[in-house]
């Protein structure tokens, strides 16, 4: 009889401490997945994307071997090879950098607009933060009516100066910042995107995928390494 | 033995009706917990949130409105949801003094909800459903904890 009392006066407390442990492991699971897909960006890549001005450039300035994207934020295969490039920068390190460039279709409703809202946040040194947000979120504002709306908030959410980005967005110096990438990926002969270039050597269209990607990257630090 | 009988007589004044009032409160309270610990883990991972592409999400969570300085409001929710809900427990199994508490928890959570609408509807213009449905929580608790009182 006194150990069921015993048991009722403590059942309470073992709710309580139940529901807040329970909560504390499922929000730090949440937390940890969300993480993984979150925009990363390590300090010393930070430092070599700013030092390179204009240029949006990821990684070490003395990687060997350098990739060099031109990409459409819309475009779906652009996407579905973001996530495994940022892999690969990952895995390689300080052995690789990363370029990227805008070489946004007409095709594509909002891809000018996508283009422009990466630039206005590199103007305040987070375009790789919009850059792998553009990519991750591109089934949503791709679809969305209400696209400004949704990039704007977009620069909210990394911290941007949202009317700063507004203003940039629209200004004449992220057209041509724009322009000019485009203007380079023609002289190049692109054509498609994504287009890869490693150390210069253009990688055929149908070795844009992970491995043959990671391959060609081995290739380019052999030679690097010969030489 | 003095405290024992304090217990068992405070837990034999509750009429079943409040009990289940009060497990129903917890209940809710749980409901609530989920959705707020689910925008903390949103908030302080940095990611943001589709909302099935409507950027209204975006707006709202992504407002200086959804923080407290550099705490996110969701989890000053989360913290007040698991009162609730504690509060909520303790006064189902007959201690009287968590009844107060959960009261007054209740309707502060109540005041805040109002000026967060308040907030969506007429300043930011836009409503994100995860902050709604955590408003739709706290007018269930309210309404329940009125009606556990009302005689």
């Amino acid at each position: 009889m006194s150990s069921s009392k015993a048991i009722k006066s403590f059942l309470p407390f073992v709710i309580i401490g139940v529901v807040a442990a329970l909560t504390i492991t499922i929000g730090a699971m949440l937390y940890r997945a969300k993480r993984v897909a979150a925009v990363t960006m390590s300090k010393e890549q930070t430092v070599a994307a700013q030092a390179t001005g204009s240029v949006h450039v990821r990684g070490s300035v003395d990687a060997p071997v350098t990739l060099e994207e031109f990409g459409d934020f819309q475009c779906p295969p652009c996407g579905r090879l973001a996530e495994p490039l940022q892999q690969i920068e990952k895995d390689y390190g300080s052995r690789l950098r990363v370029i990227f460039r805008n070489f946004p279709f007409t095709t594509h409703e909002h891809a000018h607009e996508a283009a422009y809202a990466a630039e206005a946040a590199g103007l305040q040194g987070r375009f790789w933060e919009m850059h792998d947000l553009l990519y991750r979120e591109q089934a949503a504002w791709a679809k969305s009516k209400e696209v400004q709306t949704l990039f704007e908030a977009y620069s909210g959410m990394i911290h941007l100066d949202v009317e700063r980005f507004k203003k940039d967005m629209a200004s004449e110096r992220v057209k041509e910042k724009v322009e000019s990438d485009r203007k380079r990926g023609e002289a190049l002969g692109v054509k498609n995107t994504p287009t890869i270039f490693i150390n210069n050597e253009s990688v055929p269209p149908t070795s844009l995928n992970p491995t043959a990607l990671r391959a060609a990257i081995d290739a380019a630090l052999r030679e690097k390494k010969g030489s | 033995m003095k405290n024992k009988r304090a217990t068992s007589a405070s837990a034999a004044a509750i009429p079943r009706s409040q009990i289940v009032v009060y497990c129903l409160v917890a209940l809710i309270s749980l409901a609530g917990l989920a959705d707020a610990t689910y925008l903390t883990a949103q908030a302080f991972s940095g990611e943001t949130m589709v909302c099935g592409g409507s950027p209204d999400c975006f707006k709202v969570l992504g407002s200086p409105y959804a923080h407290l300085g550099s705490v996110p409001l969701a989890l000053v929710g989360a913290i007040a949801y698991f009162i609730v809900f504690s509060f909520a427990i303790l006064a189902a199994f007959g201690y009287a003094k968590m009844r107060r508490f959960l009261l007054i928890t209740v309707w502060s959570m109540f005041a805040v909800t109002l000026w967060l609408l308040y907030t969506q509807a007429f300043i930011l213009h836009a409503f994100c459903r995860y902050c709604l449905f955590s408003a739709a929580m706290v007018f269930l608790l309210a309404g329940l904890i009125v009606a556990s009182r009302s005689p």
